[in-house]
């Protein structure tokens, strides 16, 4: 089992927790993780980028054209992060408008949930839906029980559960 | 004792756990990304510590360093975490500690960041260690950078001296399972044995400490535990090797399973760029006609290697600058096995920039700033206000605490022309301030510089995800401390103009700001001081405590783009559809502040919500 992961966004759209999510998902499955995240300066609403390689892998990073999978929160990326992507790779993106790829506007429906950062979880949620991922959804739920604060974890499961049922 | 078990960590993380896991007892550090959530953690997993343990978030990196060196020095196993310019302001007690040496065991964190992505320079700590003669650890993962620490610290208890472990951006912010709860290490009663020779090194024992130190990196050099990792190829490629460290090894490991050429060459991790091993330069001169050397950020393999038929950054065959990508090894690597090389990337637009989050005090603050003295020089500093260049509101960034010394050399050098001179307006932050603000405050006082300086306070260090500021009174584990005001330090600096002012009341800030000119320009006039004071929209309480308004935009704009381009804020943009401003609803947090911005008023507040 190998696959390559961006997740792409702007800093406060929490990118990172998605990324924590899928990799943990993939240590619940006895399967080797390694991610990459963009932490200090960025942070401030610019553009990040995590990736996630999982299987038997030494580096984080991932080269041109080897993505697998791409969860893009905010379209504007597409251009800055296409090029990872393989030519045949799985594109999920949060987006109102029509285009290339999977796409859902989960900022809306997270809105109708009343928080605009449940995006993350319902795209998430989506990606699982159309299969994209190499975890399911009974992982993915696993995995966001054990990392979301407490409190949080009901609505957490709640956009992740829009997103999967589309 | 807790069980062994995986589990899914951040690099810093599994440092903290290697830290906690060998005993550790003395922590001190100064956030800088990327290696603030070292000592984060460790405060979060301090109840896991074996041994009693002091941790603290120290004014500075040079204190920091100072405080665990001296703790060394009773016996104990300490640590000093910093990014790596955070060594340039601990470079005077760290170069001295390599010739004294320690007695517990002492290991200094230094990550650095190439690329850069948060930081002033892309130097490289290596080389640092190799002018001071301090050995240095180069991790390829967090789980090896974790696995790293406990022999770390054996290596400096042998030879008593300081060890530095460098991780870089790509080690601390990444995450893959690592074993923990391994076992750990009981502390050390403290025991300071006085030794002038040696604590007080004057100039006529160094002779004896410097042959000393240099028998030791002879001995270090050889040390089984840190020599080289070979790889062997299959023979294949006879008479050529590759030899990587850090991440690069980790990036070159992925890149030859891919290209299935994994096993055909001869391949050297160096988890010890410095000292290393001559036995290993001789093999490397004598046996391989060819080594390509890929390593992070400075040639310090390669010039110590001084191989004729050696390629890396000296010979220009491995880009000079930047980051040492995928992409990067892919290429340099096809170059130097014959292959054929890839695609080269397409060149990708940038992506949003960064910018200060809605409703930061600090935007406002400088909107005021820009406003009253369009014409200002303002020098700048480091933190989330360095993106106060978005608004034009600052003019210079150089290191922690610079601005007030060049906010001052501004002003002696128009002094020195006569006539008039600009207003000038320094911004610094609470935490900056007192990490290198305060003898430079003096020093423009000192020197009768007419300079304004504003201090952002925020009561927090927003950029790297807000660690307690001297003047909250809170330590690092969250007990209570004294807390240390600015005011008196800033009076005690002998500024006669101090006032403290809200940024989101813009008129009374300007007001404020206008006084200060006055003051500057007058016969007695001296360093003028504003502190600009609100908490930061990220600290939880503030948030809690807020009061949202809720923000519209009526048919009087006029599509003008001055509250875009002016004020900032992400929340606002140009509608070219609309032909008028918008407010992002998702991440306006109704502060308010934009209003003033608006030539038109047309940005209103609806109401309270
Ligand atoms: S984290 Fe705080 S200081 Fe930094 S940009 Fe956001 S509001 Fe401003
Ligand atoms: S009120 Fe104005 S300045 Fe404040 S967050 Fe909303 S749009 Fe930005």
């Amino acid at each position: 089992m190998k696959q390559q992961i961006i997740v792409s966004g702007i800093g406060g759209q929490g990118a990172l927790f998605v990324t924590r999510v899928i990799a943990q998902a993939a240590v619940d499955q006895g399967i080797p993780v390694l991610t990459s995240e963009t932490h200090g300066m960025a942070q401030r609403g610019g553009t990040v980028i995590s990736t996630i390689k999982v299987g038997s892998f030494a580096s984080p990073l991932i080269r041109t054209g080897q993505a697998d999978v791409g969860l893009l929160l905010w379209e504007n990326n597409l251009s800055v992060h296409r090029p990872l992507m393989k030519s045949d790779g799985v594109l999920v993106l949060n987006a109102a408008a029509a285009g290339e790829g999977i796409r859902l506007d989960a900022s809306a429906i997270a809105r109708k949930l009343g928080n605009a950062v449940l995006a993350n979880l319902v795209l998430l949620g989506c990606a699982v839906r159309h299969n994209a991922l190499f975890c399911d959804e009974q992982a993915c739920i696993a995995a966001i029980t054990r990392l979301a604060p407490e409190r949080f974890v009901d609505q957490n499961l709640q956009a992740f559960a829009e997103g999967l049922h589309g | 004792m807790r069980e062994t078990s995986t589990q899914l960590m951040m690099g810093n993380e599994a440092i903290a756990g290697g830290l906690l896991e060998a005993g550790c007892q003395l922590a001190a550090a100064y956030p800088g990304t990327p290696s603030t959530e070292i000592l984060q953690s460790i405060i979060n997993h301090r109840d896991q510590a074996a041994a009693p343990l002091h941790v603290e978030w120290s004014v500075n990196e040079k204190v920091a360093f100072e405080v665990a060196l001296a703790a060394s020095y009773t016996g104990k196993r300490t640590v000093a975490i910093m990014k790596q310019v955070g060594l340039n302001v601990a470079a005077d007690p760290f170069m001295r500690t390599a010739y004294l040496g320690t007695v517990g065991g002492m290991v200094t964190i230094v990550a650095d960041d190439p690329g850069p992505h948060s930081s002033q320079t892309e130097q490289d700590t290596r080389l640092f260690c190799l002018q001071a003669r301090v050995p240095v650890l180069d991790p390829s993962s967090p789980a090896e950078a974790k696995a790293m620490i406990g022999p770390a610290y054996a290596l400096s208890e042998k030879y008593r001296r300081n060890i530095v472990l460098r991780p870089t951006t790509r080690v601390c912010h990444s995450r893959q399972s690592v074993a923990v709860g391994a076992g750990t290490v009981a502390g050390h009663p403290s025991r300071f044995e006085p030794d002038p020779g040696r604590w007080c090194a004057t100039p006529a024992f160094l002779p004896a400490l410097h042959a000393g130190l240099n028998a030791d990196l002879e001995a270090i050099a050889r040390e089984p535990e840190w020599q080289p990792r070979l790889t062997p190829g299959d023979g294949s490629r006879a008479g050529m090797a590759i030899v990587a460290a850090g991440i690069a090894y980790a990036h070159l490991v992925d890149l030859l399973a891919d290209l299935g050429l994994a096993g055909t060459i001869d391949l050297y991790q160096v988890v010890m760029p410095y000292p290393l091993n001559p036995d290993f330069l001789a093999h490397l001169r004598s046996d391989y006609q060819r080594v390509l050397i890929l390593e992070e950020t400075y040639p310090v393999i390669e010039l110590q290697l001084a191989h004729p038929g050696a390629v890396g950054k000296q010979t220009g065959a491995v880009p000079r600058v930047g980051e040492l990508s995928p992409d990067t090894v892919q290429t340099v690597v096809s170059e130097f096995l014959g292959l054929p090389q890839p695609q080269a990337p397409p060149p990708t637009p940038r992506g949003q920039r960064p910018s200060l989050c809605p409703g930061c005090p600090h935007r406002a603050a400088f909107y005021t700033i820009k406003q009253t003295f369009p014409d200002g020089i303002f020098p700048s500093d480091i933190g989330c206000y360095t993106l106060g260049m978005n608004l034009g509101a600052v003019h210079t960034v150089h290191c922690m605490g610079a601005c007030i010394s060049q906010g001052a050399g501004f002003f002696q050098a128009y002094r020195l022309d006569g006539g008039d001179f600009p207003t000038i307006v320094v911004t610094i932050g609470d935490s900056t301030f007192f990490h290198a603000g305060i003898p430079a405050l003096i020093n423009a006082v000192l020197q009768q510089a007419r300079i304004i300086v504003v201090i952002l306070d925020n009561a927090t260090t927003a950029m790297t995800g807000g660690q307690p500021v001297p003047h909250l009174g809170i330590a690092a584990g969250g007990q209570l401390t004294k807390a240390i005001a600015i005011e008196p330090l800033v009076r005690a600096a002998g500024v006669e103009f101090l006032q403290v002012c809200d940024p989101y009341e813009g008129a009374t800030f300007a007001e404020v700001l206008r006084q200060a000119d006055r003051h500057i320009r007058s016969a007695e006039g001296s360093v003028a001081v504003i502190i600009s004071r609100r908490p930061c929209v990220m600290d939880p309480v503030a948030k809690k405590n807020r009061v949202s308004l809720t923000m519209s935009i009526n048919d009087d704009c006029a599509g003008c783009g001055i509250c875009v381009s002016e004020f900032e804020c992400p929340a606002l943009s140009l509608s070219e559809e609309l032909g008028m401003a918008v407010i992002d609803q998702d991440r306006c947090i109704g502060c308010g502040t934009c209003v003033d911005a608006c030539p038109t008023q047309a940005i209103e507040i609806e109401e309270e919500r």
